[in-house]
């Protein structure tokens, strides 16, 4: 249990700093990579908690897809650091504000009687063979099915709308058709031509 | 063992001792696999030049040589350029993001060694065994692209740059059409653990393979392979003849060697997989008396390196593709492919018994 704890306490430390670093450093690119970090250490934490399958996901899908596509995007900006900076105390007031109703707001869930170590004690440890994911995966499609399906249309209705927001069909575009292209016969384009053969003068 | 575990309990006490005696065994385990997969690697790039020169009518390296034994010529190859690439200067680009640049050959060579935790050699012989095999290999080996694309970021160059960003959209892309392939493998197996994988095409010869069943998705996984390796044809991230070398443009010396190793290493790793998913693992061709009496840990190696040996063909044989094909394509030719795919594999398992015991349905169902 000792070797656990010692594991727990490093991985939270990281994923402490690292997510307070995603905040402060001035560098985009920083932040991003700071929440690469911030994720996969998270994904640690989930398999101290015997939830390999959620862990492996968070890493799987947050860090190896939405991620990448995000530093992608960061690393394109040109970003001119001293006007992100303009306004910041001007803006310094709203901004606490909001900080102080989230801080408030988890407050009152995590400090309310849902949660704590009486109404939630620890899991107990499962045997070695026991399959997290097929029991997650019996869950989403019997209990939870249509909660499930709802989720999936919703993205689906995201990805066809921002598909249909920024595709252009452009006229003058000169693109070749690859079936085309693939379909082209020797004969199309080659003709052979019988000639005799010269004499070397 | 016993002896050796009681001798750490003596040292450390029991609650340490167990502890620190499975972090002893697990570092052995790690250093019997890594060592042996450098070694692969560093003659893959031997096997590599060698097979391409003899498909262009060359010799290849053929010089370097163990004391002076004559038929060992060019076997001191890899050696060599190994010494060579730790002499060389690592040279830091003054306008270079100084950190991120050390960091991203380590970011690559990462994941690519790590992925191996999970790969079983044998029935028994495998480092971690956990249940959730195949997605702790895709969620590694996703992980691979950071290191291409902070290297391209941070060289501040802009053929870095292009060849990272050629290589994230790249990466990203084929990775779907990668993991659908692998669904359908779940889907036969009804398991994400490999060994069980493997287990599940057991049954008298190769026709019980999923190779067979699942054909289509095994010329997918390959070819989403070569894409993911980013390896000819595929290989627009370093693309020699219009952006020089991609996303490692800046990098000299071991710096550079690290991404080459991850790569090769990356290559071994696909080839492993696709024996170990598609080709039977360690199971004989046949179950008949010379073949298995050969060991399995051979049969697998066997497999890994015929699947290897197409790696290096594709690379002596195709032109490289244009970037819009590779996209086309991926998105537009993979993955309806393997969306058909896994409705047929889900139809079929769906069927009533009496339809799936008929004959050829039997054999993989």
């Amino acid at each position: 249990m000792i070797f656990q704890d010692v594991i727990f306490y490093i991985f939270s430390t990281i994923l402490i700093v690292s997510a307070l670093g995603v905040i402060t450093a001035r560098n985009p690119v920083y932040s991003a990579l700071l929440l690469v970090l911030a994720f996969v250490t998270c994904a640690g934490l989930w398999l101290l908690l015997e939830a390999e399958f959620l862990a492996i996901t968070l890493v799987l899908v947050y860090v190896g897809a939405v991620m990448v596509l995000f530093l992608f995007v960061v690393m394109m900006l040109d970003i001119n650091l001293d006007r992100l900076r303009e306004g910041f105390w001007k803006w310094f007031p709203f901004g606490a504000l909001i900080a102080l109703v989230m801080v408030a707001e988890i407050a009152m869930v995590l400090m309310g009687k849902h949660f704590g170590l009486e109404q939630m004690p620890a899991p107990e440890a499962q045997a070695a063979d026991y399959s997290n994911t097929k029991e997650l995966g019996r869950l989403i499609y019997t209990e939870y099915v249509y909660p499930f399906e709802l989720a999936a249309v919703l993205l689906l209705v995201a990805m066809v709308a921002a598909i249909a927001l920024t595709l252009r069909q452009r006229e003058d575009k000169n693109s070749p058709n690859p079936s085309e292209q693939v379909r082209v016969k020797k004969e199309d384009r080659i003709r052979m031509v019988a000639m005799p053969s010269e004499k070397k003068e | 063992m016993e002896y050796l575990q009681q001798l750490f309990d003596q040292l450390f006490g029991t609650a340490w001792g167990a502890m620190l005696f499975s972090l002893a065994t697990n570092m052995t385990f790690i250093f019997a696999i890594v060592v042996p997969l450098l070694l692969g690697v560093a003659y893959l790039t031997f096997a590599e030049r060698k097979i391409i020169a003899y498909m262009q009518i060359r010799v290849g390296p053929n010089r370097v040589t163990f004391f002076g034994i004559p038929w060992l010529r060019g076997w001191g190859q890899p050696i060599a350029d190994a010494v060579k690439a730790i002499m060389k200067e690592i040279i830091i680009p003054t306008k270079a993001n100084k950190y991120l640049f050390i960091l991203a050959p380590v970011l690559t060579i990462m994941p690519a060694l790590a992925a191996w935790a999970v790969v079983p050699f044998s029935p028994e012989v495998v480092l971690a065994d956990i249940n959730a095999g195949l997605l702790y290999i895709l969620a590694m080996t996703s992980m691979g692209i950071y290191g291409v694309i902070i290297a391209g970021w941070a060289s501040n160059s802009k053929y870095a740059f292009l060849g990272a960003m050629r290589s994230a959209a790249q990466v990203v892309s084929y990775e779907l059409a990668m993991g659908f392939a692998l669904v359908c493998v779940l889907m036969m197996s009804q398991s994400l653990n490999l060994g069980d994988i493997v287990n599940g095409q057991q049954g008298g010869s190769m026709l019980n393979w999923y190779l067979i069943p699942l054909f289509p998705m095994f010329l997918v996984y390959v070819i989403s392979g070569v894409a993911e390796t980013n390896r000819a044809p595929f290989d627009v991230a370093e693309g020699e003849s219009e952006i020089v070398a991609g996303f490692h443009v800046d990098y000299s010396g071991m710096a550079f060697t690290v991404f080459f190793l991850a790569e090769y290493s990356n290559m071994i790793l696909v080839a492993t997989l696709t024996a170990l998913l598609f080709l039977g693992g360690w199971l004989p061709p046949v179950d008949i008396a010379p073949f298995t009496l050969i060991p399995g840990f051979i049969w697998l190696l066997l497999k890994v390196a015929f699947v290897l040996f197409f790696f290096l063909w594709f690379r002596a044989t195709f032109p490289r593709y244009r970037y819009d094909q590779i996209m086309r394509l991926g998105w537009k030719i993979f993955i309806p492919i393997t969306l058909i795919w896994i409705v047929v594999i889900g139809a079929i398992m769906q069927l009533p018994d009496s339809i799936r015991n008929m004959a050829p349905l039997n054999v993989w169902f």
